[in-house]
């Protein structure tokens, strides 16, 4: 599966400048694939950045390659939408180490051409905003009218706020957190060790034979899409409701309709996603803690972010990064004097809320961009 | 000014361009807007309310969601030139300790509260021996958020005992000014403009 994915050409931009790295490493040239939607100004004032989240990826508002469904967040993106691409020049680019034409694990070594495999250096989500500030210098973009995101989209556009501050006007950070906690870093540890203990896995070079840990991707995907939904999603959704059957099999086939569609998101994921990128992603967000450059003090982060212009907006049925998470945000915020504005919206889809249809949240997301102001 | 409540349109009208406001308790943002629009305010608002935050985000406000007793502490000391509360002291559960707070956050504040001493609601309770039901108190005693209902005389009473200084004060009877010495019996509202000493 994997290999089919990796023969998808993408829109990309190979920058030979070095990439320096938070592990101390540094990338001697980086690609990155990204998409783009409608014109940039003659002043270049109107560009947004869109953040994808951990299994997200460039197609923001255009059909996937892999898979032939909608772009992602084509509900929030396009002509006429709450980020409205008559008036603004949207930028998606897929995040370093990730599996949709940026530089990640399945990139060739430099010198010998094989893929990289487990020899990609660890990465940071500060790791993938410098990218994309590669990216902005080479599209000619000193200043983002806003940078915007959602889960690990968020946490970029919280370090955008903490890494270049002057580089944007505003950022919009949705169902996110300014850190990773152990709750956060347990689901993403069984997540790794499902795909590490895939014997298919093969240390990560994989890429090259016939098999590849589709298994443990799967499980992976599985654990962590639990976390996505409520408690009341599922049981409205699914119930203890059997699949196809009348009566249970008393055996181990996913007599539950939970367990069918569990199986059937799992499996799709290998489709679209490589396992080893999974791994490095997950242990970017695993390491995110911006307030840890500073003492502790979150506030510290944001020490020269005061003139940007922040949005917040969590869900309550968030458990994956509840609602303290972003009042914990808001209070650094305000203790640098930063404007900010925060919602906790209410919507029956746990974590999953920022993608789908919260019209509180397009009429939110037009009023960061400006709208009616 | 647009159709602004009278008591906003005349902290509107008192607050001077290009100050920096917390509007605490700003609803879906009617008098935020109204400054940031004519007066170029730098403006920022507090509320609990989240559809009428949904509303004020929808037109660029910068609101966060919070509870005027717990989060005015997340503010820092002279974060603001002016805190405004408005028709929102007598629901809070500290009137006392929220003067402070705002006095701390900023250097001036307006404070405006439906005078629970204007005549109608003497009458109400003297005649009628129940708890009035007038235009600004139209809800009944057992679903009111007001909880600490407030006369012209107690604030003065509070505000001296706390050594605040009173720079300004209007009284509305309906929507027409009132005078000082009438206050206590013709105000429907008061509206304070209070500094440290």
């Amino acid at each position: 599966m994997a290999s089919l994915l990796h023969q998808i050409q993408h829109q990309s931009v190979t920058i030979g400048a070095p990439l320096p790295l938070d592990s101390g490493q540094v990338l001697p040239s980086v690609t990155i694939a990204y998409q783009s939607y409608g014109a940039l100004d003659a002043d270049k004032a109107n560009a947004v950045l869109i953040c994808h989240a951990l299994t997200g990826d460039q197609y923001v508002a255009s059909d996937h390659p892999a898979t032939g469904k909608p772009g992602w967040w084509a509900r929030m993106v396009g002509p006429g939408k709450p980020i409205d691409t008559d008036r603004f020049f949207v930028i998606c680019a897929n995040v370093l180490g990730s599996c949709m034409g940026t530089s990640g694990p399945a990139s060739p070594d430099a010198v010998s051409g094989a893929p990289l495999g487990m020899h990609f250096p660890v990465i940071t989500i500060t790791d993938m905003v410098r990218a994309q500030a590669m990216l902005l210098d080479h599209l000619g973009i000193a200043r983002l009218h806003a940078v915007i995101g959602g889960s690990m989209g968020g946490m970029q556009a919280l370090g955008w706020a903490a890494t270049y501050p002057d580089r944007i006007a505003s950022a919009v950070v949705i169902a996110s957190a300014a850190r990773h906690s152990a709750q956060n870093i347990a689901f993403h540890e069984v997540g790794r060790q499902a795909i590490m203990a895939d014997p298919d896995w093969q240390d990560g070079q994989y890429y090259g034979s016939a098999r590849a840990p589709t298994k443990g991707l799967a499980v992976a995907r599985m654990a962590a899409h639990i976390t996505y939904l409520s408690e009341e999603g599922l049981t409205e959704k699914f119930g203890r409701r059997l699949q196809a059957r009348d009566i249970k099999s008393f055996g181990f086939d996913a007599d539950f309709q939970i367990e069918s569609y569990l199986r059937h998101q799992g499996l799709a994921f290998t489709d679209r996603f490589d396992a080893n990128a999974y791994l490095y992603i997950t242990r970017a967000m695993d390491y995110f803690d911006l307030a840890e450059p500073h003492d502790g003090r979150l506030a510290g982060a944001f020490a020269d972010a005061k003139d940007v212009r922040f949005t917040l907006v969590s869900f309550d049925t968030d458990w994956l990064y509840p609602t303290a998470e972003s009042r914990r945000i808001v209070q650094a915020l305000h203790s640098v004097g930063a404007a900010a504005s925060f919602v906790e919206l209410s919507a029956p889809f746990g974590h999953d809320s920022f993608l789908l249809d919260v019209p509180a949240l397009d009429r939110i997301m037009a009023g960061a961009l400006g709208a009616g102001w | 000014m647009s159709a602004l409540r009278p008591d906003l349109g005349i902290i509107a009208d008192a607050v001077p361009a290009r100050s920096r406001i917390l509007d605490i308790g700003c609803g879906d943002g009617t008098l935020m807007a109204e400054l940031r629009a004519h007066k170029q305010v730098d403006a920022r608002g507090l509320e609990i309310d989240p559809v009428a935050i949904e509303a004020a985000m929808a037109q660029g406000l910068s609101v966060v969601q919070g509870d005027v007793n717990h989060d005015l502490a997340d503010y820092p000391g002279d974060a603001f030139d002016y805190a405004i509360l408005s028709q929102t002291l007598q629901t809070t559960e500290r009137p006392d300790l929220i003067i402070g707070e705002l006095l701390r956050i900023a250097p001036r504040a307006f404070v405006s509260f439906p005078n629970f001493a204007h005549w109608r609601v003497r009458l109400n309770l003297l005649w009628r021996g129940r708890m009035p039901v007038t235009r600004l108190l139209p809800v009944a005693w057992y679903e009111t958020p007001n909880i600490h209902h407030v006369t012209v005389s107690d604030f003065r009473d509070l505000v001296r005992a706390q050594g605040i200084r009173v720079e300004r004060a209007w009284y509305l009877s309906g929507d027409k000014p009132t005078s000082d010495a009438a206050a206590s019996w013709r105000a429907e509202h008061a509206i304070f403009l209070i500094s440290r000493t």
